[in-house]
């Protein structure tokens, strides 16, 4: 009997919990005919001349190394992108680095701001990798939970009572995944008067920011004082339909931004070329693509919303990315046994709210970044399975 | 027109058959103001029909070429070009007539169930009116694409994988 290997494996890393999806994905995966509700992307391919610029590099030979922080040119065009939507101005020169998708900026930003033991608040449901890059960069992650009643809208006196001295940053998803939810100028100010009185850094996961469909994005980072106070992170996965090329970027405080790239240049090096030219043509191209994915995945809510009332199930109407988070408690079931029953008897896979925490329990995320056909299906198929429930 | 009905015949013009109860749901109105919307792009002769997309080259049995015929023309004093378009998209066998700017005035598209059909029909019918100075026929040899659609092209095919975070 050979003793295995896992003595060799850190004991922080031992200590990590696989993400709960990944059991959902394993439990999918052996199925035929599934209509997924569970994916986490879009289900558009990314823009031809996307794709197109970035073959072209490749047939020129543009295949080396770019610099550690990106291609100059594609900072350029983050940096007035960032200007021209959102009013924040950040030098391409020391301001921006592009990075290994938005995950990796989160990485990064942990790595180069905590010190062992340093909180940072994760409010949750939110994105299941947060608490986890918290842990691996030696940091304490702490929960704040949000609440239907509000939104998922973060209240700021529950943040309020969960700072310690120890706090260091808070990570907010804005738009977030896997609630829809949007915070908008009114409910981002008292938090950034908190961020302010308490010396605390942000974290701002802006992946989703394009992806809004009611009022006008506001960027964390162009509220009064916060530009010193935040990591804006974003990329080209959600908006430009890019995830599989795995590029993102981050824009910050001068000091903080060098910090990450001194990571970056040691574990990175940097971003894929190939993909950096992609996203070069992505901005320059700009926003046609963009507003016709948008536009359909507004219609898409709307039939999702319409139909999850219709159903029965109490939701809330998403204000961004493409997630909706109905509340499944009136059929009595936990979030994971009306998933596992859901996928068993008609073939639709979701995601339980509690992989996204504690106040994740009860929900769970349906995307509809999937086709008005495969929706249309899909919904069909829930009400028949909620039906069932809520007769009895 | 506002943004709600302009958003309603974008997606007609996609799919025709488009449900007006879905419809309703996805531009978040009610199913009868979708309907009177629809009823009145049909009366303002917004909406002309609606027709079906199909890949002929698919259907055994069924044999039929199309042209796109320049037409060059002299256009009538005081009636420009609109006399003689006329003249040419009155015949049935012709599926469009645009004016185009460059080159030559007409884009004539013609269908046919053989190639001699359609050259019998430039040659007796199209290149015969007084005010046509030159056709160049082309034939069309295969469709890639039409109308915003890539024949051949399976949509539903996802390579995502079925859940991620």
């Amino acid at each position: 009997m050979s003793p295995g290997t896992s003595r060799f494996i850190a004991e922080h890393v031992e200590a990590l919990k696989p993400s709960g999806i990944r059991r959902f994905f394993d439990l999918a995966s052996t199925m035929d005919n599934v209509i997924s509700l569970g994916v986490g992307e879009p289900d558009f391919v990314t823009p031809w001349n996307v794709i197109e610029a970035s073959y072209h590099s490749l047939e020129q030979g543009y295949t080396a190394y770019t610099a550690n922080a990106g291609l100059m040119e594609l900072r350029e065009l983050i940096a007035d992108y960032l200007k021209t939507t959102y009013s924040v101005s950040y030098r391409p020169a020391d301001q921006v680095i592009v990075t290994v998708g938005a995950s990796q900026a989160i990485d990064i930003a942990l790595r180069a701001i905590l010190n062992p033991g340093d909180e940072v608040i994760i409010v949750e449901p939110c994105f299941v990798a947060y608490a986890s890059a918290v842990t691996l960069a030696g940091g304490v992650p702490i929960s704040v939970g949000t609440k239907a009643e509000n939104g998922f809208k973060l209240q700021p006196e529950e943040l309020e009572k969960a700072l310690t001295p120890k706090t260091k940053a808070i990570i907010l998803c804005n738009p977030n995944n896997p609630t829809g939810t949007m915070l908008n100028r009114e409910e981002l100010l008292p938090i950034a008067e908190l961020v302010e009185a308490h010396d605390l850094l942000v974290l701002s996961d802006e992946i989703y920011a394009e992806l809004s469909y009611e009022a006008d994005y506001v960027s964390f980072s162009s509220l009064p004082g916060m530009q010193e106070r935040t990591i804006l992170i974003s990329g080209f996965s959600k908006s430009f339909a890019m995830t599989g090329w795995r590029l993102g970027y981050a824009a910050g405080p001068v000091e903080l931004i060098q910090a990450m790239t001194k990571i970056h240049q040691y574990t990175i090096m940097c971003a894929p070329t190939m993909a950096q030219y992609g996203a070069v043509e992505a901005l320059r191209s700009g926003s046609a693509s963009v507003e016709h994915m948008k536009k359909s995945y507004r219609q898409r809510r709307n039939f999702v919303t319409s139909s999850f009332e219709e159903m029965g199930l109490m939701t809330n109407r998403p204000g961004g990315a493409f997630y909706i988070f109905p509340s499944i408690k009136e059929t009595g079931m936990s979030s994971e046994a009306f998933a596992e029953a859901l996928l068993m008897e008609e073939k639709v896979a979701v995601v339980p709210g509690s992989v996204f925490g504690e106040s994740g329990e009860g929900y769970i995320r349906c995307s509809y970044a999937t086709s008005m056909k495969q929706l249309t299906e899909a919904m069909k198929r829930m009400k028949r399975f909620v039906d069932k429930r809520l007769a009895r | 027109m506002d943004k709600k009905e302009i958003e309603i015949l974008e997606l007609l013009e996609k799919n025709g058959r488009m449900d007006v109860h879905m419809i309703a749901r996805m531009v978040e109105m009610s199913a009868e103001e979708v309907e009177s919307a629809i009823k009145k792009f049909e009366e303002m002769q917004i909406v002309h029909g609606y027709s079906t997309l199909i890949d002929w080259t698919e259907v055994r049995g069924y044999e039929g070429v199309t042209a796109m015929i320049d037409v060059k023309v002299t256009p009538i004093r005081g009636k420009g070009f609109n006399d003689v378009a006329e003249r040419i998209y009155r015949f049935p066998e012709v599926k469009a007539v645009y004016l185009m700017s460059g080159a030559y005035d007409l884009s004539v598209s013609v269908e046919g169930k053989t190639m001699s059909q359609v050259a019998r029909f430039v040659s007796e019918k199209l290149s015969t009116l007084d005010t046509v100075i030159s056709t160049t026929t082309h034939f069309i040899l295969k469709k890639y694409k039409h109308d915003g659609i890539i024949f051949g092209e399976d949509d539903d095919n996802d390579r995502r994988m079925p859940v991620s975070p």
